[in-house]
């Protein structure tokens, strides 16, 4: 249902074996919490990103539950350590059954 | 009288015993350098028309706590982004009867709007005071024949922020003689101009006492370099006239509209107070 969702990563090209690496992932995003009311008093339905998950190879890195109160654009940062090339994959669920995707590649020196 | 000074000279007795530290002191000592990559320039020696007003300016950016520093240090942390991005996407859609885009009378944007936000706002062919906005909405009325963006709408603020981030690092550079001198001496008039019920000029805050909390609210110089810029405690993008009409509010006045002669011209005047600061492109404030 929401409109103009787009995610973005930022995660960097190379690495050297063993490094931690900084990922950065913003999704825009509404977040309706389900808790506000339209001009008539009606409950505005609950619309949000629910669940994140990031995976490098087979190899789950992240799983967050995201809840209502969480703002707009969610924006995670978090850390990973890399031994070999990969992919990371993020992948974010909205509560309208939406699924987005987004993939970064990453070379280990 | 007595006791109001009385009560001055103590909390500043009790401010200097209690050692408070750079968090209520003036700018921070920190350079502004994005991504990596562009270093911007956030205090300069003042202007020759400051002269016995200030000495040195400063950028807002100086006055904000580290994190708010760090989030426009990075592009991809700068909340601004996502508008500057919806705003290159519409630099290339035709929109109006005309059937045309920004891109086919600008070409790209990276060329056509270099250096353009770092002149606003700046006197028209006829005569009169415009700023970018004022710029975007003729070009959409006259030549793509399409419908006028509300001064603070989505859509304005996408354009404008793309915009400016074509200046981004290039010195503020508005004309402040010739045709523009009216305009910028009744801005300059105004800044000087006690408002409202608790009556207060631009210049009471922000060049008697930035580097000084109003409350909760750390005072900076007041500096437009900045904008279009992310307001966290508003979770949006904010314009220049919009910070204006919250400013004036908030001496407890009738506030000018945002696009009104009048913040054109305070725009103007302002915007010459930053001579010697850099176009921060798009930046973000608490």
């Amino acid at each position: 249902m929401a409109n103009d969702v787009k995610p973005r990563v930022k995660v960097p090209k190379k690495a050297s074996a063993g490094e931690v690496v900084t990922i950065k992932c913003l999704i825009t995003h509404p977040m309706e919490s389900g808790q506000r009311k339209d001009k008539d008093g009606n409950l505005i339905p609950r619309s949000i990103i629910n669940r994140l998950t990031c995976d490098l190879g087979d190899q789950n890195v992240i799983d967050i539950t995201l809840e209502p109160a969480v703002s707009t654009n969610p924006y995670f940062e978090f850390t990973a350590k890399v031994d070999a090339s990969g992919e990371f994959k993020f992948t974010w669920y909205d509560d309208d059954g939406s699924v987005y995707e987004d993939v970064k590649a990453i070379e280990v020196a | 009288m007595m006791q109001r000074m009385s009560r001055t000279t103590f909390a500043a007795a009790a401010a200097l015993m209690l050692g408070f530290g750079p968090a209520v002191a003036g700018p921070a000592e920190d350079e502004l350098v994005v991504n990596d990559e562009i270093t911007i320039t956030t205090v300069a020696p003042a202007a020759a028309h400051l002269e016995g007003h200030l000495d040195t300016v400063y950028s807002g950016w100086l006055f904000r706590t580290e994190d708010s520093r760090a989030m426009q240090k990075d592009d991809f942390e700068n909340p601004m982004f996502i508008y500057v991005e919806r705003g290159l996407e519409a630099w290339d859609m035709a929109d109006g009867s005309e059937g045309k885009s920004c891109a086919d009378c600008h070409g790209s944007i990276e060329e056509g709007m270099k250096g353009v936000r770092a002149k606003m706002p700046k006197v028209n062919a006829g005569g009169a005071l415009w700023s970018m906005e004022d710029y975007i909405n003729s070009c959409r009325t006259e030549r793509m024949g399409a419908e006028a963006w509300k001064w603070n709408s989505g859509e304005m603020k996408d354009m404008t922020s793309a915009i400016s981030l074509q200046s981004r690092g290039m010195p503020v550079d508005v004309a402040i003689d010739g045709p523009a001198a009216e305009f910028w001496q009744r801005g300059k008039d105004m800044y000087y101009t006690r408002y409202g019920q608790l009556e207060l000029s631009c210049a009471n805050c922000h060049e008697d006492n930035y580097g000084n909390n109003i409350r909760a609210d750390h005072l900076s110089q007041g500096q437009t370099n900045g904008f279009p810029l992310y307001r966290l405690k508003d979770g949006a993008a904010v314009s220049i006239h919009q910070r204006f009409v919250g400013c004036v509010r908030d001496s407890r006045a009738e506030t000018f509209a945002a696009g009104s002669q009048e913040f054109r011209e305070l725009e103007l005047y302002v915007a010459s107070r930053g001579l010697g600061l850099q176009i921060e492109g798009v930046a973000v404030r608490p």
